[in-house]
């Protein structure tokens, strides 16, 4: 018992020292517990469908924000590497009748190979050549799509796909914990030496080569990563629909992306998912004024970006937090000293 | 055959390089990617249809009327909404997607998703050898001509093409020698959606309207300004040319070649900017400050 007491104590003693130090940490448990909790009181179908998509949106753009938003590659074709894993393993499934724990990691080689095709070329370009280079390839993916429709299956896709799972509930718990666990990988990349070159690569590509880095590679590796997470993202979209159709490679995923990572606040991992699914909750919620939804929807992003240029997170945590002068650690901003080196906070 | 392939791609074109000029002028004066630009080629053909066929006006004065309104849309969102979030590249490019989809959103709304037509300026039609060519088409080809020449005089010949042209190669530079860098891109936006609304008049009695109309030619004028080089007026006419009779040969040529189209046009593009990263005549640009 005393035990068991002793560790409860520890445990909560590191949750107070981790986690509760800061708002932003606090937030993220809570938004994940609830997240696994929520089941357990509600199991409407229709909302917990919502929440699937939100989430297999929120790996989508926390892929576009490694690519983009942390080694600076800006992707307008990111639709490309969720189309072809989605079209992948809905093929694999459809026709050779794999399952879906084959066919989504299969789906998401085919968009790492996607990714290389894409990167090879890309990498003379820069800037907004690179971004309006990407562009092109899902749109020629579609043309190609259309043009063998006995392959493809043209307009209407490929359908008939094994679902996740029969029950909702299950479905929900795959594709949250896929979600929770792939966002923190992706975050523990971003943080990670990796991360700090592809930061590097972002800011002065010519000086990280001066310093002996291959960029080269860092930024294939970039583009490898990215495709992997985004074609994780599209495999388990097409299970979840049991369909994949053109509409996986539109341009309008492609922007939507976009749109949820600087809602959310590019370059942070965490701001992607959140800008995913505040931005796919409020869509559902503007249902009940269907003919103006998208107006206000993009309405209210613009205005968003207005007053919080970075982003949504990133005003939160500039907010409510603030970086110690001397050891750039981060601190509640209520705080007067900082909590590691007491070095007082302006 | 080849004599309509010809007049398409003419057409095409020259709407590809109305587009494209203007997008490539806004983009050097102020580096902004204005995604909402085809969004106002369709906003002045939709405006043109309301007040021609629903208030009953003359047409040649509700084309004018027109792109006066779609100039003045362009520039207060300008002001209000793009020039605020200037400095955050990314932030632009989120702004003017929204601005477009609350465009697209607006004329759904308005007029619906259905087609609809606008009656072309001159009606008929002459046979040059022995195909039908529409006036209207030869109206929207010479109007084109007109237009670039004029852009392009204004550019090299005058004061405040001197100080646009100025701009996009050094905006700090031209601050200091005393140009007015805020106004020059406040112009430069008027003249960029002029150009734009100008183009959906010349296509309005061409094609029907549809509110999803902009998102083609819009990924056609990214591919353009690319493959011209990005700030470069005479690469945005040949890159307009070169995508829009690719565009063409394959519709005419290809099975299945509506499907393809851009497909293929995409295709040139990339392999232009392989051979040639910056494009036709593109300059690299220095690091911006």
């Amino acid at each position: 018992m005393s035990i068991l007491t002793a560790n409860i104590k520890r445990v909560y003693k590191q949750f107070r020292e981790e986690i509760f130090v800061l708002p932003s940490r606090t937030i993220v448990l809570l938004f994940c517990l609830a997240l696994f909790l929520l089941p357990l009181i509600m199991t409407e179908p229709y909302y917990l469908r919502i929440l699937i998509m939100a989430s297999i949106f929120a790996i989508f753009a926390a892929s576009w924000d490694l690519l983009s938003g942390f080694t600076g590659q800006v992707n307008f074709g990111h639709a490309l590497f969720f189309g072809v894993a989605a079209y992948t393993a809905a093929l694999l499934n459809a026709n050779v009748g794999l399952p879906p724990w084959l066919t989504i990691p299969l789906g998401a080689l085919a968009a790492v190979l996607a990714g290389l095709i894409v990167g090879v070329p890309c990498l003379r370009l820069r800037g907004t050549y690179l971004a309006l280079a990407t562009l092109a390839f899902p749109l020629i993916l579609t043309g190609v799509v259309f043009a063998i429709p006995n392959i493809t299956g043209g307009e209407l896709g490929v359908s008939g796909i094994q679902r996740l799972s029969e029950s909702r509930v299950i479905e929900y718990y795959i594709a949250v914990t896929i979600m929770v666990v792939l966002g923190f990988v992706m975050w523990k990349i971003s943080v990670s030496k990796t991360g700090i070159l592809f930061h590097a690569i972002r800011e002065d590509e010519v000086t990280a080569r001066a310093s002996g880095i291959n960029t080269t590679r860092y930024k294939l590796l970039a583009f490898c990563l990215s495709g992997f997470f985004a074609g994780i993202a599209g495999g388990l979209y097409a299970h979840f629909m049991r369909q994949a159709g053109p509409s996986t490679l539109e341009l309008q995923l492609s922007f939507q992306v976009i749109i949820w990572v600087i809602f959310g606040g590019i370059a942070t991992i965490y701001g992607p998912i959140a800008g995913a699914f505040i931005l796919v909750l409020l869509m559902e919620f503007l249902t009940v004024a269907p003919g103006i939804r998208m107006l206000l929807f993009a309405a209210m992003v613009m205005l968003i970006l207005l007053f919080m240029p970075e982003g949504l997170t990133t005003w939160v945590r500039n907010k409510t937090e603030k970086i110690c002068p001397r050891c750039k650690l981060r601190n509640i901003a209520t705080r007067k000293v900082c909590r590691v080196c007491r070095a007082e906070l302006d | 055959m080849v004599e309509r392939i010809i007049i398409y791609g003419l057409i095409s074109g020259g709407v590809y390089a109305l587009l494209a000029v203007g997008f490539s002028l806004i983009f050097g004066v102020a580096r902004i990617i204005n995604l909402a630009h085809t969004a106002f080629y369709m906003l002045a053909a939709y405006l043109i249809f309301t007040f021609a066929n629903s208030l009953g006006l003359p047409l040649a004065l509700s084309v004018v009327l027109s792109i006066v309104a779609v100039i003045i849309i362009g520039i207060f969102s300008y002001r209000l909404l793009i020039d605020p979030v200037r400095g955050h590249e990314t932030t632009i490019l989120i702004v003017t997607i929204a601005l477009a989809i609350i465009i697209q959103e607006a004329i759904l709304r308005a007029y619906g998703g259905g087609f609809l037509s606008v009656p072309s300026i001159i009606s008929g039609y002459v046979r040059i050898w022995g195909t039908k060519v529409l006036y209207q088409q030869i109206l929207t080809f010479g109007a084109v001509l007109v237009i670039l020449l004029c852009v392009w005089a204004l550019l090299m010949r005058t004061r405040l093409g001197i100080a646009i042209r100025a701009t996009a190669q050094d905006r700090e530079v031209s601050n200091l020698m005393g140009i007015n860098v805020a106004r020059t891109g406040m112009i430069a936006m008027a003249i960029s959606v002029a150009l734009a609304a100008i183009a959906g008049a010349l296509v309005a009695p061409l094609q029907v309207l549809g509110p999803h109309m902009w998102t083609h030619p819009l990924v056609m004028v990214l591919a353009v300004v690319v493959l011209g080089g990005l700030g470069s007026i005479k690469g945005s006419l040949i890159g307009a040319f070169m995508l829009g009779f690719s565009e063409t040969l394959v519709v005419f040529l290809a099975p299945s070649g509506a499907y393809l189209k851009t497909a293929v046009a995409l295709a040139v593009m990339l392999i232009v900017i392989m051979i040639r990263p910056q494009g036709l005549f593109g300059v690299s640009f220095e690091e911006e400050r």
